[in-house]
């Protein structure tokens, strides 16, 4: 950040040798030790540290599973159950790889939600944004890949149903699929290719975070109030302050994590993937991994092959003009009371297409073991209309209306008004004993 | 040199530049079409694009579903009334229209890739659909007994694949028109 004073002072010998070859001390000094931070980000701030946590988690039992795994189509299922059987603690890498992509999504799905109700895509944020789309549909597409290697049923047919996405591309479609496979259906060159991009993308997504982190760093840190920090008074050094505070949120969120590798491993799997592939027989019910069910049910949505398509990637492609989309100056959405309502109603939808994603097509929409009177079909293209309304609609529309609630005059000043006064933290340190 | 006067300050450099760059630009592409082509289906993966099917045993009204290039084939014996039927289909309620003759080499006999045109599941034979021929599953189109679309998000009919009845009880699915060789390879 521009105003932050940075004190770094190499102190013996060596760190003043490299510090004049490679300030590299100094730069890990002054982007995660002193690196100026508004003092009053939430938990919700802390999953930027959690998702670089679980990329690393993903990467080194990535690393240590490819030891085992086999990529070959008549090979590749026996040798993830023998993972699962007889390689010493194989059964916790694979279900830390498993669940930890699963965690991965959760995390990243809050960390987009909340990017989005305090308005940290707007101005000068939007290449951050930006960064943020490029990392999540590499994610989406490592996610895949990686669905794809145990080459059980839903493996081989969610393979089959995504790679037929791209032979809804007029004239060059099926050719382009056939390039795809390598094959004229999902096959064992399939397997191959889709490891050796499984195991080269999360590097790339590694690099991708150095930049979204570069682009973190120049403007600083958004905040719950959506104001810019304005003097040293509203800021805090990441360090001690937020490397413990995403501490405690990490040791939790690893809490969650542990109970699903532990107690509940394939609750978030499909059990048809224990069924090694056959490509004579396609499951009654094809599903994909529940990170991407809203999409899949817009997907379904329209009864039109390309238009499906078409739909479903700009149902992705949508977020990544919100900064030009939405109108308003104001950042957060604490301030804006029509914003937020569209911001839960949107949560709600995305949730209710999440539902419809998980269900087979056709008949009533079932919501928790109730059929409601109103047909899946109709239910999900009302809410993919709403979903493109709210986006390329309302927030234009709702910016320019809406009378936002006035906006703090400093964070520091926020921050104090809430604790009731610079009293008290004074009071707190003169007699800690006591309560204030 | 004659340089004519609009275009007297471009110089012996500036060509050099220009060429070299281009021939650059041209390299390159050159350079990554084996890196692009190298995913296309190998030779031994074309290679298998013949396979031949004893039709014998299948009773009237069967389903029977073979291997072929990777991909599932359907071969139906189609029953009287499943005849009639995809020959009456009016053409003006097909989505892709087709008379059933042109499907099909003998009335009798339906072959076709078992993969429906919409997202590649293979359409269900326990479930028929609104229109006697099959169900896919995955996203619910139906299609008739002539295998064409007729219901559903499936922008087609079922591909008919090249084939040839060796003898009346046999054929060689896969057999015309041959596909393209890969002769740049030698």
């Amino acid at each position: 950040m521009s105003h932050g004073n940075y004190t770094y002072k190499p102190t013996n010998a060596f760190t003043k040798w490299l510090d004049t070859r490679l300030p590299i001390i100094r730069l890990m000094d002054e982007s995660m030790m002193q690196f100026p931070t508004p003092k009053n980000l939430n938990y919700w701030f802390a999953f930027g540290a959690i998702l670089t946590f679980m990329l690393v988690v993903q990467i080194i039992s990535g690393v240590v599973l490819a030891m085992h795994y086999v990529p070959h189509e008549t090979l590749a299922f026996n040798s993830v159950e023998r993972i699962m059987r007889d390689v010493n603690y194989g059964w916790l890498l694979r279900y830390m790889h498993s669940n930890g992509a699963s965690m991965f999504f959760i995390a990243v799905y809050i960390h987009i939600f909340r990017g989005y109700y305090y308005g940290s895509y707007k101005a000068p944020r939007e290449v951050l944004w930006l960064l943020g789309i490029v990392i999540y549909l590499l994610l989406m597409a490592t996610g895949f890949l990686g669905y794809t290697l145990p080459w059980g049923q839903m493996s081989f047919w969610g393979a089959t149903v995504i790679t037929n996405f791209f032979s809804a591309i007029p004239v060059v479609g099926p050719s382009i699929t056939e390039w795809l496979w390598g094959s004229f259906a999902v096959d064992n060159a399939t397997l191959q290719r889709f490891f050796s991009l499984h195991y080269l993308l999360p590097f790339v997504i590694a690099g991708v975070v150095v930049l979204h982190i570069w682009a973190l760093h120049v403007p600083g840190n958004n905040n719950p109030l959506g104001i810019d920090v304005k003097g040293p008074a509203d800021t805090v050094a990441f360090h001690p302050y937020y490397t413990t505070k995403d501490l405690f949120a990490l040791v939790v969120f690893t809490m969650i994590f542990s109970y699903f590798i532990f107690f509940n491993p394939n609750a978030m799997g499909h059990t048809d993937n224990y069924i090694p592939a056959n490509r004579l027989v396609t499951p009654p019910h094809i599903v994909p991994e529940w990170y991407y069910l809203p999409f899949y049910a817009i997907l379904r949505s329209v009864p039109d092959k390309l238009i499906g398509v078409i739909l479903m990637f700009s149902a992705i492609f949508v977020w990544a003009l919100l900064p030009w989309l939405d109108t308003s100056r104001v950042r957060s959405a604490k301030f804006r009371p029509i914003f937020r309502q569209l911001f839960y109603i949107l949560l709600v939808v995305v949730w209710l297409l999440g539902m419809l994603g998980q269900q087979t097509p056709d008949g009533n929409f079932d919501f928790y073991g109730a059929e409601l009177p109103i047909s899946k079909l109709f239910l999900s293209q009302f809410l993919t209309l709403y979903y493109f309304v709210h986006f390329l609609v309302l927030i234009p529309v709702v910016g320019l209306m809406e009378t936002p609630l006035p906006v703090p005059e400093s964070i520091a000043k926020a921050v104090l008004a809430k604790t009731g006064g610079s009293t008290k933290p004074a009071a707190a340190v003169r007699s800690p004993e006591t309560r204030v | 040199m004659a340089h004519s006067t609009d275009n007297a300050n471009v110089t012996r450099r500036d060509f050099l530049y220009v060429a070299s760059s281009a021939a650059t630009a041209v390299g390159a592409t050159m350079a990554l079409w084996p890196f692009i082509h190298q995913m296309n289906p190998a030779a031994d993966t074309l290679a298998l694009k013949e396979v031949e099917f004893d039709l014998a045993p299948i009773v009237p009204g069967q389903i029977v579903t073979i291997e072929w290039q990777k991909k599932p084939v359907f071969i139906r014996r189609r029953t009287p009334e499943e005849v009639r039927s995809a020959e009456e289909a009016p053409m003006g309620e097909l989505k892709d229209p087709q008379a059933d003759k042109d499907r099909v080499q003998k009335p009798e006999w339906l072959i076709l890739v078992a993969t429906c045109t919409h997202l590649g599941c293979i359409p269900s034979n326990l479930f028929k659909g609104d229109f006697g021929g099959w169900l896919c599953p995955c996203h619910g189109s139906h299609y008739d007994t002539s295998g064409r679309i007729r219901k559903g998000p499936a922008p087609n009919n079922l591909a008919v694949p090249p084939y040839a009845f060796l003898t009346d009880t046999k054929v060689l699915i896969g057999a015309e028109p041959k596909p393209a060789a890969t002769p740049d390879r030698g």
